[in-house]
């Protein structure tokens, strides 16, 4: 049940910054002294820290969108649907935390 | 009191009211069943595209403090990469859309709001999509006098 939430949680914020990357990359048409001020904010500290947040939502979405698939067309997946939820806990933990201290590192300038 | 007039069963009448229009037994379209796995099979292809993304742009090289012109110039001279983002950008705003929409059609209960909500909801994602695909097919490297691409130094 509360993956579900999170499955449609998660999806709601991605499809948001989506429409707003979409219109930043739109900015390359209109001179790259634009498209370079606007993707400078993506640098900042902050926003650097909400980009961790957005790729920790883009992981669990990505694998338990995975699950879900297993769910409904392997046909041992419902039965296996609790350890298949763990092992999203698992991939998201073995690709986040690279992320994250290559990401950080670029951020804060390491 | 009259009697609704109702076909029998396999007769040709039923057969010619049951035909056309992609409708079954209950007059409603597959839309819903197609939508599904529309879900499975984009989701399924975005995890590639998406990941994929993050990995070239935010993982290699400088990560995010490589990202400028000169660094989408540079993917976008490369038909490959137009092509990831071309699919990427349809793929995902689609699957986007048919996620709000499902969201909307759970959440917002009265018939006026829901109309509403999915208007703006298409019209903003069209929108978003036919902007994107104009700036992959219209994009101009040498909008960058210092740009240092063979295409540019003429």
């Amino acid at each position: 049940m509360w993956s579900w939430v999170a499955h449609r949680i998660t999806g709601v914020g991605i499809f948001f910054f989506l429409l707003v990357h979409v219109l930043d990359t739109a900015l390359v048409r209109v001179s790259p002294a634009a498209y370079n001020e606007v993707i400078g904010t993506y640098k900042n500290p902050i926003i650097g820290l909400l980009e961790v947040g957005l790729v920790a939502a883009i992981l669990f979405h990505a694998f338990n969108g995975i699950r879900l698939i297993l769910v409904d067309f392997w046909a041992k997946g419902p039965r296996y649907q609790r350890q298949m939820m763990i092992g999203v806990g698992v991939v998201w933990v073995v690709l986040f935390v690279p992320f994250v201290i290559r990401h950080l590192s670029h951020v804060f300038g390491g | 009191m009259t009697t609704p007039e109702i076909a029998q069963p396999r007769s040709s009448t039923r057969a010619v009211s049951l035909k056309g229009g992609g409708r079954n037994r209950s007059g409603q379209t597959n839309f819903e069943l197609y939508s599904w796995l529309f879900m499975r099979l984009s989701g399924l292809a975005l995890v590639v595209l998406v990941l994929g993304h993050l990995f070239v742009n935010l993982m290699l090289g400088g990560g995010i403090t490589a990202l400028d012109f000169g660094f989408v110039a540079g993917k976008w001279a490369n038909p490959l990469w137009q092509v990831w983002d071309l699919l990427m950008l349809w793929l995902a705003m689609l699957h986007g859309t048919n996620g709000l929409r499902t969201i909307t059609n759970d959440y917002a209960e009265k018939d006026q709001t829901r109309f509403w909500l999915k208007a703006l909801l298409i019209t903003a994602s069209i929108v978003i999509v036919v902007l994107g695909t104009l700036v992959i097919f219209t994009f101009d490297p040498c909008l960058d006098p210092s740009s240092t691409l063979s295409v540019c130094s003429k």
